[in-house]
């Protein structure tokens, strides 16, 4: 889970191609932004209504009426996917939004004084680091209860070390380029400096680790609901349905776990190659 | 390897272990209510009585770091404390379920190390149409999260084609093979692929490197070249992924145990949770970051020890 280290360099401002974005990365944007757009309006695009029982059509096949088939108490497959885009997107939103703005400011901070402070941030960062996320989260879990508090909390927490260690060593080497020292010299203040040139040049790698993050976060947070301590039922969120699904399989009913699960898996690599993409347009690197 | 080195990966160890401890023991502080009600499982109506015997059981009364050396040390000592809800002490619950953990681990990490390193070794040396092919599926495996690839396992080889039962851990060795199977692939797969494409990458730079095509171009035969001066280089990296991949198949271990039913720490942490048994929760999941912090440092001292450019590099970024 998240120990899967992402494996990005850190060079920002490097040669950027210009010309026309590779047609990979536009497929994946596309199927980011139709995602978004289900996590924004799905309640709205809902054929039915997502958490409507229907006890004579349960575990149906797909047909006109339903186009996924239904789940173990009726429900309309399609219409809880599509509802479900917007609890299992926002969870991991709030997860990246957290850790990439505490991660910037903190490898800003420890870029810009070095010295011990930069030390003590390193340090900090590698004890993190070596705290599993998935368990962090399931012991936050039995302190908060069930729901997604828990894991907003401890994954903010773990996903820290990774925004930060990498916008940290390109900070370091912007910090040192000779026309921040020119500002200085200028009398530039420090904020004007942080906010006008250092992040503006940081922005474009803070973004490729944000979207690369997001995939990753995603899958987390829809695990620990699939283990119970997240999202709750009647909730669609799709970690839950393929949990939900589960024993539906042993009676040779696989459509709910197995639609969810591929709308997680399609999810995932999209902002996976997005984020790759991403990284080859606008740091010059294939990531 | 520098006793420098040594000595700052050591501390590093001790440091982050306490740390996790401090935090794990802290966590339940953090309950907006009383924490003695983590340790009777929260969501019920607790005796007073039962309340006033934790208090002074986990020395709840006494200042933090008081509490929190009592804790630690009993720790230490391997007295976990009692849960409630199980009725059981918790070293017990532990010593219990550690056995099918560790058996499911094993079991992983072995398919982890030969899977990942032969899929990537004949990959890079095959060329070709084996490479892109193993590339694209690594890269599939590594995409599918485990509870995704479990359920998928499932309906395939349980239900589909009915070749290994789901539930339990099995009595017996192949009983326990059987029944772990499934468990076992479904958390190595991503890391297969994970360490298949480190592989693949490490062996292709060695294969172009300048002392392979030396080697070659003094006649030294093929076999030879490939054992001696390409495998046995690239095994450092081979290594080094391996243990993080191991590491790795610890931390989700809990993922795979649930989705099949098969007990062990895992499932026990998560269901503890679940019933906010803390006792459990916290002597288990500061198991798990004891075992997952050791074997990524021992990975990373016996790289050092074997290469000592690595101690240099790792001594320089951090």
């Amino acid at each position: 889970m998240t120990t899967m280290p992402a494996a990005l360099s850190t060079r920002p401002r490097a040669k950027r191609r210009t010309g026309r974005i590779d047609p990979l990365t536009l497929v994946a944007g596309g199927v980011v932004a139709l995602f978004v757009l289900l996590a924004l309006l799905g309640p709205l695009l809902a054929p039915h209504d997502p958490n409507a029982v229907d006890p004579l059509n349960v575990n149906a096949g797909p047909s006109g009426a339903h186009w996924l088939g239904t789940d173990d108490t009726g429900r309309d497959l399609l219409s809880r996917l599509i509802a479900g885009a917007r609890a299992t997107l926002a969870a991991p939103a709030a997860v990246i939004a957290v850790s990439t703005a505490l991660g910037t400011l903190l490898a800003l901070t420890a870029a810009w004084f070095g010295g011990w402070l930069d030390r003590f941030v390193s340090g900090a960062l590698d004890v993190v680091f070596g705290f599993p996320g998935l368990i962090l989260a399931v012991l936050v879990a039995a302190v908060f209860g069930a729901g997604l508090t828990a894991p907003i909390v401890a994954l903010s927490i773990a996903y820290l070390p990774l925004i930060t260690r990498v916008v940290r060593s390109a900070a370091i080497k912007e910090r040192h380029l000779p026309y921040v020292a020119a500002l200085q010299l200028l009398g530039a203040p420090t904020a004007r400096i942080w906010l006008r040139h250092l992040l503006p040049n940081l922005l474009p790698l803070v973004l490729v680790q944000a979207t690369i993050g997001f995939g990753y976060a995603l899958l987390d947070v829809a695990a620990i609901s699939f283990l119970g301590l997240g999202s709750q039922p009647p909730d669609p969120e799709w970690g839950l349905m393929v949990a939900n699904g589960a024993p539906s399989i042993l009676a040779g009913q696989p459509q709910q776990s197995l639609y969810a699960g591929i709308a997680i898996l399609v999810v995932v690599v999209a902002f996976n190659l997005l984020g790759t993409g991403l990284s080859r347009r606008l740091l010059g690197e294939s990531a | 390897m520098s006793l420098r080195f040594l000595s700052v990966r050591l501390g590093m160890l001790v440091l982050t272990v306490l740390v996790s401890s401090l935090a794990i023991y802290g966590a339940m502080f953090l309950t907006p209510g009383d924490p003695a009600t983590l340790l009777v499982g929260g969501s019920r109506n607790p005796d007073p009585a039962v309340l006033a015997q934790i208090r002074s059981d986990y020395h709840l009364d006494d200042p933090f770091l008081a509490g929190y050396w009592h804790w630690l040390s009993n720790f230490l000592q391997g007295d976990f404390g009692q849960s409630l809800v199980y009725r059981d002490s918790v070293t017990g619950l532990i010593g219990d379920r550690a056995g099918d953990t560790v058996a499911l681990v094993a079991y992983a990490a072995v398919l982890v190390l030969a899977g990942g390193m032969l899929i990537g070794t004949v990959a890079a040396l095959r060329g070709g149409r084996t490479e892109a092919l193993a590339t694209t599926l690594t890269a599939g495996a590594m995409a599918v999260p485990t509870f995704v690839m479990a359920v998928l396992l499932i309906w395939l080889f349980a239900v589909r084609l009915p070749w290994f039962p789901v539930y339990g851990s099995g009595e017996g060795f192949t009983d326990t093979l059987a029944h772990l199977t499934l468990p076992a692939v479904a958390l190595a797969l991503s890391w297969i692929g994970y360490v298949a494409q480190v592989t693949r990458t490490a062996v292709r730079g060695e294969l172009r490197s300048e002392h392979v095509e030396t080697a070659r171009s003094r006649g030294v035969p093929e076999r030879v070249v490939i054992r001696r001066h390409v495998l046995h280089n690239a095994s450092g990296a081979m290594f080094a992924v391996s243990g993080v991949g191991i590491a790795g198949l610890i931390a989700t271990a809990a993922v795979a145990e649930q989705a099949f039913g098969t007990g062990g720490l895992g499932a026990l942490m998560i269901e503890a949770a679940s019933k906010q048994d803390m006792a459990v929760v916290q002597a288990v999941s500061l198991i798990f970051v004891i075992v997952f912090v050791v074997i990524n440092t021992g990975v990373d001292l016996i790289s050092a020890a074997v290469d000592p450019r690595i101690a240099a590099q790792k001594g320089a970024i951090r």
